[in-house]
């Protein structure tokens, strides 16, 4: 099978690569560029293990083709923390104890991030709402509802501050 | 990996499109691929070639035609649930975006890809028959156009013929039509158990037009003719409703699996047919 080439912008990093067409984006993260934080639980959409951010919005990468990134931007959990540590979302899901086994927690997070973008002060009901597409089977979601409010609270005060 | 092999090509106008088309009787068109995929992935569906035509930047439109809308295929579910233009004109399609899917797979997924998949229990189908959308074809011998209710043929199965590609969603004015959807799924956003979308036109106090459209109770979303003829003709009060109900039920024939039985998908068409009726009269006017 032909390689197509395909260059695109993953974390910042830009990435130039030929890969067989029916390279799922989430298995060219892990397997390509080793970034093993992006986990992969259905391979069906519907789980939101393998959510990543595609040009700013939440994708799931299981459901995307490597070679139909050509010029996107990619940010995957290994890339939102800044220099002076954890994002704060990641923080508030260690504060508040927002996983068990830690498999969803990458998807959780990079969607609590989402949700912080668009809710100005997202309540549990919104949260519950916007994690429909996100399944954990350790936690009953109790404290990853907590986790997100804290992260949306402390995002926009790093702003507020910023 | 999971998907097996296809060829890729990737069009950056919908001509290039229908001439891939043309030239790979064996492909299948990529659009936001959250159903396709995953079929790959699962290998229920292995295509030779995927044209994938996201590329295209000006097929994503949401625009204003006549009274009514028109929607490029590419338009993602996320741009039409949240467009302003399709809450004043189809406030149908937007009730019912309610229950489609959840918001990452909706920032991908296109109308035009949902309604070419043609699942048995999608909502978007039924909303197109229930408003009298027409959808537009294109190949590279020119473009037709099906009316909704004539598109959707069996289980992923629709009049689009090979080499054609849908280009454009035409929904018309709405009037003064009353409407409503209402679901029945086992968790909210997945797929539906069943789903009634329904319209009404009153004149004088007595139903002029009705469309009262099911799915998921069948191979595909198809109107439920006796019902809306149980309401034509007459004013809409609680024994038409009632009567309408028990034509729908009447009129479906489900399946049953592991998520519900026949008998109870019968009985969710009926309330969901009472549920939809009593509020889209209501909403007339």
């Amino acid at each position: 099978m032909d390689g197509v080439s395909v260059n695109f912008t993953v974390n910042g990093r830009e990435v130039t690569a030929t890969v067989d067409p029916r390279t799922l984006l989430v298995h060219f993260l892990r397997e390509h560029l080793k970034l093993t934080g992006t986990h992969i639980g259905c391979d069906t959409s519907q789980c939101g293990a393998c959510t990543v951010h595609l040009d700013g919005k939440p994708a799931k990468s299981c459901a995307l083709l490597a070679v139909q990134l050509e010029g996107a931007e990619v940010t995957t959990i290994e890339g939102i923390a800044g220099p002076d540590g954890m994002h704060p979302m990641q923080a508030a899901f260690k504060e508040h104890h927002g996983l068990q086994c830690g498999f969803c927690t990458p998807g959780m997070v990079m969607m609590g991030i989402d949700i912080a973008n668009r809710h100005e002060a997202p309540d549990e009901a919104t949260i519950r709402s916007e994690l429909e597409g996100n399944l954990c089977r350790c936690t009953g979601y109790h404290n990853i509802v907590a986790s997100i409010a804290a992260g949306a609270s402390a995002s926009r005060r790093r702003e507020a501050s910023g | 990996m999971k998907p097996a092999r296809f060829r890729y090509l990737r069009a950056e106008s919908v001509d290039d499109a229908l001439q891939a088309l043309a030239d790979n009787p064996d492909a299948q068109i990529l659009a936001g691929g959250q159903s396709l995929i995953a079929m790959m992935n699962l290998r229920l569906v292995k295509p030779a070639c995927l044209i994938d035509i996201n590329r295209i930047w000006n097929i994503g439109y949401i625009d204003e035609e006549g009274d009514g809308v028109a929607i490029g295929t590419l338009a993602r579910h996320n741009d039409v649930k949240h467009s302003p233009l399709i809450r004043e004109r189809c406030p149908l399609l937007t009730e019912a975006y309610e229950s489609i899917a959840h918001h990452t797979v909706r920032n991908r997924g296109t109308l035009g890809g949902n309604l070419c998949h043609a699942d048995p229990s999608s909502e978007a189908p039924a909303v197109m028959i229930a408003v009298g959308a027409t959808l537009e074809l294109m190949s590279v011998h020119g473009k037709r156009e099906v009316g909704a209710e004539d598109f959707f043929l069996g289980t992923y199965e629709t009049a689009r013929r090979q080499g054609e590609m849908l280009t454009e969603i035409r929904i018309p004015g709405r009037g003064a039509d009353g409407w409503a959807f209402a679901e029945i799924s086992n968790r909210h956003g997945d797929f539906a158990i069943a789903v009634i979308a329904t319209t009404l036109r009153l004149a004088n106090g007595r139903c002029e037009v009705a469309r009262v459209v099911a799915s998921g109770v069948g191979e595909h979303a198809a109107r439920l003719k006796p019902a809306e003829d149980a309401l034509i003709g007459r004013p809409i009060d609680d024994a038409r409703i009632d009567a309408a109900a028990a034509a729908a039920a009447g009129a479906v024939d489900p399946h049953s699996d592991s998520h519900a039985d026949a008998a109870y998908r019968r009985d969710a068409i009926a309330a969901l047919t009472r549920r939809t009726v009593s509020r889209a009269a209501e909403r007339c006017g």
